[in-house]
């Protein structure tokens, strides 16, 4: 057991799963002789060579088309867009040929393929540098998306990413790449893809997070069981898309009251999917109107006011207690 | 059959002045004295705060930043050859042809600490903003040329300035076909500095040249010597003449180098060599258009002494005014979102304001 942060964890699952499996290839901006802008492909290029690490043109539609091409000759491309705010170019490919590959050719072609991209706000980066646009890609049938929220449950999805038969969006909280570390135990622990997981049982409330927001939800649940006793049942999705609905629900209608913590902004994300998931299966058993707290429908500001505009451990706090006191 | 050759091409380089100072008297643009000086004057500006918001940056007061060190003949010299009525795009690497186009330093210094208040304040306002997402303001460049045609000006054209790696991008291409076929006056300038962050300019294509791209776009193309003022300044010129006499667009590759870091969050030795780094020094655009001042009578050490003494006391005098108290509201993000925002907006306004409270009154 050692303790690591992100980056080394994902780039730990990546050395093992470059030596394990030969059809998996990286590939994308500076991700070679640099080791990727943020170092989670370090040390590939030195060991697994220019032929299954390509440091790729400057061309997300294309990092994407070829990827896609390459899944259907039989490899396992493993991409990397270098910032989410960049993967909108290689939206089409995704919306109009990954994900529907399998359904177009009525299963002869499939895209085993992931998108990696660190996304997300409060580090201080310039413009487009700190969105969190899980949505975008949550709105496409037919793909994944995935978001760790620490080192240990980092390594064990991206590998579950990669082994997962279809495209897997993996959406990196840059805010947690070196923030904390953990013990990364070398056993065969396994996550599936599509399952939440409950990280604190209790049934005053059910609090729903995913990616860096886990932290601070985590740190607002501490401050408040020490201020007021109370025992709140902690989510963290995991993958967005498929949600793991009955995990959500199944709490919901023990806690009746829930907030929902998204650094997204506030319309049409997946807290939004989240409330309708409850008024679909948990309406009755709701004891109090379902909160969010989240970024405001704004571009994400520049970093000089990025952290007023952001979920924080403060909000998190005011929006758990005006819950369970309503 | 024998095949018949149907069309030929070829790619020429250009450079007037070369890195000892000599001039090519045939192909020596018409530049005034004003304008002369004031080239030498924005391309010194440039470098001046190119380091000091690098020092600024390093001392933590400022956020992550991109360095123009090396490329200030290409930027500069280029925006000097367009009108004020002109349009001008580029992308976030061009820091004295933005100063050139009316920009402040302490709007700089202000985006790069993370404030919208200085994102755009140009006393230019046929200027665009900084563009990040790569090649994305090339097809604006199009539009733009072709509106103000369509609108009536008769001479107006667009200035594109975009990196090597960018040209891998689909909308380098697209941008490029689109001029054209609808013969818009635009001038694409690339400013080749051989990288795009750790990618060499031979990993972005296969091609010999950026310039030669031009060709399977039906439009001139040209390599020119990016560390050249007078190449850089002429090409651009005679790109916009072709332009402003409907003859259509041009591209035109600034052949310079990136002498520092990509941003600062970059480390350039994992890379590349120092050696190489070096080899570029004696490249250096600045020197060798001083001893072209020089030798035309215009430039001496005391005119040296006084201009660094005057953008010093500039520089340190816009550093003070940013580090003093600015009256900007925390709300500022909501206010250009939409012209008519909305109930729903209007509501998280005043949500983000009473949570502000709420917050202040806790401390
Ligand atoms: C569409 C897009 N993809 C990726 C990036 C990330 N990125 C920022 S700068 C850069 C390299 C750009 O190289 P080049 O076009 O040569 O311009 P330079 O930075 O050298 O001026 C990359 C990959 C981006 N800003 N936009």
């Amino acid at each position: 057991m050692t303790k690591i942060n992100m980056v080394q964890s994902l780039n730990r699952t990546l050395h093992q799963i470059m030596e394990s499996d030969e059809k998996v290839l990286i590939m994308g901006e500076d991700v070679g002789l640099n080791g990727g802008v943020f170092r989670v492909t370090e040390g590939l290029f030195e060991k697994y060579g220019r032929k299954r690490v390509i440091d790729s043109p400057i061309a997300e539609s294309s990092i994407l088309g070829v990827a896609i091409g390459m899944a259907i000759s039989g490899l396992k491309p493993v991409v990397e867009m270098q910032f989410s705010g960049f993967s909108y170019l290689m939206m089409h490919q995704l919306e109009g040929n990954a994900s529907r590959m399998r359904t177009r050719s009525r299963g002869q072609f499939t895209v085993p393929l992931v998108v990696r991209m660190p996304y997300g706000g409060g580090i201080r980066a310039l413009e487009h540098h700190s969105e969190s646009k899980e949505v975008y890609f949550a709105h496409t049938a037919g793909v994944k998306v995935v978001i760790p929220s620490s080192p240990s449950n980092a390594g064990l999805l991206l590998k579950a990413a990669i082994n997962d038969p279809d495209p897997v969006i993996f959406m990196e909280p840059k805010r947690s790449y070196r923030s904390f570390k953990e013990n990364v135990s070398d056993d065969n622990e396994k996550i599936t893809l599509g399952s939440a997981q409950i990280l604190k049982r209790g049934d005053d409330i059910t609090i729903i997070s995913w990616g860096a927001m886990m932290r601070d939800t985590l740190k607002a649940v501490q401050d408040l069981e020490e201020e007021t006793g109370f025992n709140p049942e902690v989510i963290d999705l995991l993958t967005i898309s498929p949600m793991d609905t009955r995990t959500i629900v199944e709490s919901v209608k023990k806690t009746g009251r829930c907030v929902i913590i998204q650094e997204a902004q506030k319309s049409f994300g997946p807290a939004s999917e989240i409330i309708a998931l409850i008024n679909d299966q948990a309406l009755m058993y709701l004891e109090a109107t379902v909160k969010r707290v989240t970024m405001y429908d704004v571009p994400f500001p520049l970093f000089g006011r990025e952290l007023l505009y952001m979920p924080s451990i403060e909000k998190i706090k005011r929006a758990v207690l005006e819950t369970l006191n309503e | 059959m024998p095949l018949n050759i149907i069309e030929k091409f070829s790619i020429s380089y250009m450079q007037i002045l070369d890195e000892k100072g000599n001039v090519d008297p045939e192909l020596e643009p018409d530049l005034s004295r004003d304008d002369l000086l004031k080239l030498y004057h924005y391309m010194t500006l440039s470098r001046m705060v190119d380091s000091r918001m690098l020092n600024l940056q390093r001392q933590g007061r400022l956020g992550t930043l991109p360095a123009c060190t090396g490329q200030e003949a290409s930027f500069c010299a280029s925006v000097l050859a367009i009108k004020n009525t002109d349009w001008f795009a580029g992308s976030y690497r061009e820091l004295g042809g933005r100063l050139m186009r009316g920009d402040s330093l302490l709007n700089l210094l202000y985006l790069y600490n993370g404030f919208e208040e200085g994102s755009y304040n140009y006393e230019n306002n046929r200027t665009l903003p900084i563009s990040i997402i790569l090649a994305s303001q090339l097809p604006h460049a199009v539009g733009l040329a072709y509106g103000s045609r369509l609108q009536g000006e008769k001479d107006t054209v667009a200035l594109v300035l975009f990196g090597d790696g960018s040209t891998s991008e689909g909308d380098f291409h697209e941008a490029l076909n689109f001029a054209g076929v609808l013969n818009a006056p635009v001038v694409f300038l690339c400013q080749n500095n051989q990288y795009a962050i750790s990618t060499p300019r031979k990993l972005q294509t296969k091609s010999a040249t950026i310039a030669q791209k031009a060709i399977a776009y039906g439009i001139p193309g040209i390599q020119v010597d990016g560390n050249d003022v007078l190449a850089v300044y002429k090409s651009v010129k005679d790109a916009v003449t072709r332009a402003r006499n409907n003859e259509g667009p041009s591209l035109i590759e600034a052949f310079t180098y990136r002498m520092l870091m990509h941003t600062t969050a970059d480390d350039p030795t994992r890379y590349r060599d120092d050696q190489e780094v070096e080899r570029w020094k004696e490249k250096d655009p600045l020197k060798r258009f001083k001893i072209f001042l020089t030798n035309k009578k215009l430039w001496d050490d005391k005119k040296q002494l006084d201009l660094e003494n005057e953008l010093k006391q500039t520089i340190d005098e816009t550093v003070k005014q940013f580090e003093s108290k600015n009256d900007f509201k925390p709300d500022a993000p909501f206010d250009y979102v939409f012209e008519h925002p909305g109930s729903t907006l209007e509501e998280q306004r005043m949500d983000f304001l009473e949570n502000l409270k709420k917050e202040t009154e806790n401390d």
